[in-house]
């Protein structure tokens, strides 16, 4: 049952928002411990939520979008009186004093959270492997990993332990999971959803997004949650364009650029009838020729729609890894001072305090995490800034100008969202370096900071869900929930679905 | 670089951290060799300037709250081992 | 600040020049921190005035108070600043009563620049810039007698962590101590003035590091300064920065050199012991905050500061100084621009009032919280009084004690008490019976040079106030001694 389906049954008063929630607390109570979705399930909050929106709709009163649907939340989002560990030791059994802005935002809006669901660490991850509480398992293929950091989430929706899901979005954190989980996973523009109550990773490219199964009930989360918030100084007030009506549509004389530098370098096959431009020899390592051939299906796949498809470049797109893993452990190991063993979360004591916040951070925090706040240290460190951390804001400039030159051509861009399918669980967790590849193509968006969205697209050799991302410039959701809800009307069944 | 991020590592994780830090900021060096002057840097996504708030006091949280999360506790105050060094 | 004993410096020996900068922390005066909604205000129950963003919570998220930004800009304004487009930054350094393990200010981008502060004695000294950051919380050290190195245990209070500050920076203008001391003044006066901060050393609202080196005279290197902290009032601050010049001076001259470091002024010993050197100074990895977007002043916002200012100090001090045409003394224009009396002084003279006797009337016997009650024209009427020789100086004061409290007009209070100054046969004949009384003084008065008379002149209007019980006119007991000393 779809998000959407929920909240109009439960508006009309056909089902309990209780039952609902029964349904879904009775799934993952029987399944979870075979996915390892959750690292807190919320069974009596949930009931109590339930029973609140039931009550408003028996008042009459007028009940929200998301009237009675099943969330799962991931546990980096502050909630009021309820664990938030962020996967970590270092907040084991940290209860905030406050609720994130789209915790209030859903709750507002009648979604009834079901629970706190596993990253990895503090979000730094591509697999959910970095868990302090053990890794999340795909739901397609339990051996396999379900990408990350958002893996719970991401499984969650795909196991039907909730009909929405939220994650956030630092280098893919969202998109990466939903395509290797085969749900749609969406990061709006950096600045459209309050991080206020957000553990935040990387300040500057973190953003809050939603999953599901739909392309609608995604875009019906992200309505929800997403607006100004004076608590955040970086949130954009801006009115927000509803969406829903766009989603039918269609991409009749929509122009599609499919971006090169993400599809294997070489141009993908190139669709009738545009131009590659010269210089695409060089793209990013990788991308694997099933993921390869999904992309190039729905760019005929648009392109039978009606959609003007071509290849276009843009060369500092390779960049982006390198560029983001300078960034967002520099922020990330401004970010992380905070855990000192003070105020709250874990402390392990020693004679002095200098020796208790090493000693408390040498315990509290992952490997992958540690490993994160050394590289971002020394990015930011005297005699190094500017060689690291300097050019990588550069490089920034340089693909919001490549990007913005792009959008002159097309009105959005097609490409991988994960250079493969679900690997193996411990299959990269030896190498750093390989783990974090699987974000080059996830990772441009946040460091322009304009919203993409991964949408399940087929699948690969091996049989499992492929998903491809479109991005498109700042604030052009309405546009890019269009473009997605083309596709999944072809990959869930109208003939051509590969 | 351990001792500015308040982390110890044994000489193996010293080891194995090095190799894996050169392997990223070897991966790294294509940004490093990019001429990049006449670009101005971009810190931030959205060119946004003059978020304020209105000096107006809102409700602070209750201090047993507060308190209630912290390791250790005396006098209404978060309790830490003694400082040695004074702050900069 | 005024009340503080005159500190005596020690000139350094000959050959050698102080060089000095300062660093000023203001706290400013807003009602809410600098990033979050709690009060800003001192003296509340430790942890009380904290929220998520104050403490640094997991999740939370900076916004900037306007008044904050407003305030820095007016002050640095009122130091003719150039307001700039500002960024805030992270300096990041561990300490337990930091939050967040780093604190937000402004690095390379700070919102005033290139500014100017005239002295009372018109020595100007340049400000660096002046920029906006948070407070630290408060730490106590427990156990070992409070001392840090002893402590068995620490607490922290965060009410304080996150209040606005201004940093003022100072150029190395300033060559001698009592000109630091002036600076620390003349800048506090301008900050009430302005209204931005209520600038109380004891409380910590005003905190001063100064920046101490010497050189040869004449000279204009810059040699190896060292940063002297935990200056908690005028007077450690004059004698700090002679014990370190003094120190310098020592070490330079015995061949060696200071090191370049940072040194805790302690009070008791009189002297600065060593802290952290610039080997172990921290790299704070300054970068631009991601959370906070730029301050971008308009030219019509710094227009409107610009036309909203006060008169300044330096300004109010010279329109005193005109009003007296050289009879108002620059120390009394100081002090009563300092105390807020400078209005009520310029009022009664153009009364009547005469302006040097009005000026240190109320310098010296109007340092009270509350003046409310005395008008301009009640205090012309009193000076008027007192310069016709009809009250004597010290009816004159206890007149205005009286008319502080009653707001009375000085003429019935004088006669209600009975006051009117000895006239002048009467006078003349106890001034006599003082000199027949005291030949061995008198002998040594009518002998001596000007000097010595004015030694003696003391004694002998002393001695004629005690006989008459306070009702002669000291001006007028001096004429007679002279006259009798020298007679036409
Ligand atoms: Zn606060």
């Amino acid at each position: 049952m779809t998000a959407g389906a929920i909240a109009a049954a439960v508006a009309a008063g056909e089902r309990t928002a209780r039952s609902v929630a029964e349904d879904y607390l009775d799934r993952i109570a029987a399944d979870d411990s075979e996915i390892g979705a959750f690292n807190l399930v919320l069974v009596d909050e949930a009931l109590a939520a339930a029973d609140r929106v039931d009550a408003a709709v028996a008042r009459g009163e007028p009940p929200g979008p998301l009237c009675g649907v099943p969330v799962a939340l991931k546990d980096n989002l502050c909630t009021r009186g309820i664990p938030t560990t962020c996967s970590s030791r270092m907040l084991e059994g940290w209860r905030p004093p406050y609720n994130a802005t789209v915790v209030e935002r859903l709750r507002a809006a009648g979604a009834v959270v079901v629970g706190k669901t596993n990253l990895d660490e503090f979000a730094m991850g591509s697999s959910t492997e970095n868990s302090a509480f053990g890794p999340t398992r795909n739901p397609h293929d339990t051996s396999r990993v379900p990408g990350g950091s958002s893996g719970g989430s991401a499984a969650s929706v795909a196991a039907g332990f909730s009909a929405l899901a939220l994650g956030s979005d630092t280098g893919g954190s969202i998109r990466q999971p939903a395509a290797l989980c085969g749900v749609v996973g969406m990061k709006p523009t950096y600045g459209r959803v309050s991080r206020y109550g957000l553990v935040a990773f990387a300040s500057s490219l973190d953003q809050i997004g939603p999953f599901a199964a739909t392309v609608a009930d995604a875009a019906a989360c992200y309505e929800a949650i997403a607006g100004h918030d004076p608590l955040d100084s970086t949130s954009i007030d801006q009115p927000l364009e509803p969406i829903e009506d766009a989603l039918a549509e269609g991409v009749e004389g929509l122009r599609v650029g499919v971006l090169a530098e993400l599809c294997g370098g070489a141009p993908p096959e190139a669709p009738a009838g545009n131009g590659a431009p010269a210089d695409v020899s060089r793209g990013v390592e990788g991308v694997a020729g099933d993921v390869l051939s999904r992309v190039r299906d729905a760019a005929e796949t648009l392109e039978r729609a009606g959609a003007e498809v071509r290849t276009v470049s843009v060369p500092s797109a390779v960049l982006g890894l390198s560029a983001y893993y300078l960034i967002a452990p520099a922020e990330a190991s401004s970010n992380l001072a905070r855990y000192d063993g003070v105020r709250y979360g874990l402390r392990v004591d020693a004679a002095n305090a200098a020796e208790m916040n090493v000693n408390t951070r040498t315990a509290g925090f992952g490997a992958e995490v540690k490993r994160r706040i050394m590289l971002g240290t020394y990015a930011l460190s005297a005699g190094y800034y500017d060689a690291f951390y300097g050019k990588a804001l550069r490089v920034r400039t340089l693909m919001l100008e490549e990007f913005a030159a792009v959008y002159n051509d097309v009105d959005v861009l097609l490409c991988p969202t994960a250079p493969t399918t679900a690997f193996e669980l411990g299959a990269k967790t030896a190498d750093p370096l390989l783990m974090y590849l699987n974000d080059v193509c996830t990772i441009p968006s946040n460091l322009t900071g304009h919203p993409a969205i991964s949408v399940p697209f087929g699948r690969g050799d091996d049989g499992l869900p492929v998903g491809v991302q479109i991005m498109g410039p700042a604030l052009s959701e309405r546009l890019i929930f269009r473009v997605a809800a083309a596709l999944e009307r072809t990959a869930t069944g109208e003939g051509s679905a590969p | 670089m351990a001792r500015l991020a308040r982390l110890r590592f044994s000489d193996e994780e010293l080891d194995e951290l090095a190799a894996q830090l050169s392997a990223v900021l070897d991966h790294a060096a294509d940004v490093e060799a990019l001429d990049v002057s006449g670009i101005e840097p971009t810190s931030h996504p959205q060119p946004l300037s003059d978020v304020a708030r209105a000096d107006k006091v809102r409700p602070s949280v209750s201090r047993a709250e507060v308190l209630a999360q912290a390791p250790s506790v005396a006098d209404g105050q978060f309790r830490v081992p003694p400082i040695l060094g004074e702050a900069p | 600040m005024s009340g503080e004993a005159p500190e005596r410096e020690t000139a350094l020996p000959d050959g050698w020049e102080l060089v000095v900068g300062l660093e000023v922390h203001v706290e400013l005066s807003t009602a809410t921190k600098l990033f979050c909604g709690c009060a800003n205000r001192f003296g509340d129950e430790p942890n009380t005035n904290v929220c998520p963003v104050c403490l640094g919570l997991p999740g939370s998220l900076p916004v900037v108070n306007a008044a904050a930004v407003d305030f820095a800009m007016r002050l640095g304004r009122a130091l003719g600043c150039e307001v700039r487009p500002a960024v805030f930054a992270r300096k990041n350094y561990f300490y337990p009563d930091m939050p967040k393990d780093y604190q937000i200010s402004q690095y390379d981008q700070p919102t005033n620049i290139d500014g100017r502060l005239e002295l009372a004695d018109g020595h100007v000294v340049g400000i660096e810039r002046a920029h906006i950051e948070e407070d630290t919380g408060k730490t106590t050290h427990v156990g070992g007698g409070g001392r840090i190195h002893d402590a068995s245990y620490a607490l922290v209070d965060y009410n304080r962590a996150g209040v606005p500050l201004v940093e003022i920076v100072s150029r190395p203008d300033i060559r001698t101590a009592e000109q630091a001391r002036a600076y620390v003044r003349e800048l506090r006066a301008i900050l009430l003035s302005v209204g931005v901060s209520d600038a109380r050393m004891e409380e910590g609202s005003m905190r001063v590091d100064a920046n101490v080196s010497v050189r040869p005279s004449g000279s204009d290197e810059l040699r190896t300064r060292c940063e002297i902290k935990n200056l908690s009032s005028l007077r450690s601050l004059g004698r700090a920065i002679t014990f370190e010049a003094g120190r310098h001076v020592d070490l330079w001259s015995s061949g060696e050199r200071p090191r370049q470091e940072t040194r805790h002024w302690d009070e008791a010993q009189g002297r600065t012991t060593p802290g952290r050197s610039k080997e172990d100074a921290e790299d704070y990895r300054y970068f631009q905050d991601p959370d906070l977007v730029p301050l971008v002043p308009s030219a019509e916002q710094v227009a409107a500061i610009d036309a909203e200012l006060p008169v300044l100090p330096a300004a109010r001090r010279a329109e005193l100084l005109a009003v007296g045409a050289g009879a108002v003394s620059a120390s009394d224009a100081a002090l009563l621009v300092e105390r807020d009396q400078d209005e009520l002084v310029r009022a009664a003279v153009s009364g009547g009032a005469e302006p040097g006797l009005t000026a240190t009337r109320v310098a010296n016997d109007l340092a009270v919280d509350d003046w409310s009650r005395v008008t301009p024209a009640s205090l012309a009427a009193l000076i008027g009084l007192e310069s016709s020789g009809q009250m004597t100086a010290t009816q004159a004061k206890q007149v205005l004690a009286e008319m502080v409290e009653t707001g009375d007009e000085p003429a019935s209070i004088a006669e209600r008490r009975g006051f009117q100054a000895m006239a002048g046969d009467d006078l003349a004949a106890t001034v006599d019976e003082v000199i027949a009384a005291n030949p061995g003084e008198w002998a040594r008065y009518r002998d001596g040079d000007d000097t010595g008379r004015k030694k003696l002149s003391g004694f002998f209007i002393g001695q004629v106030m005690r006989a008459t019980r306070g009702r002669a006119d000291g001006a007028a007991v001096n004429r007679l001694l002279q006259e009798r000393a020298e007679p036409a």
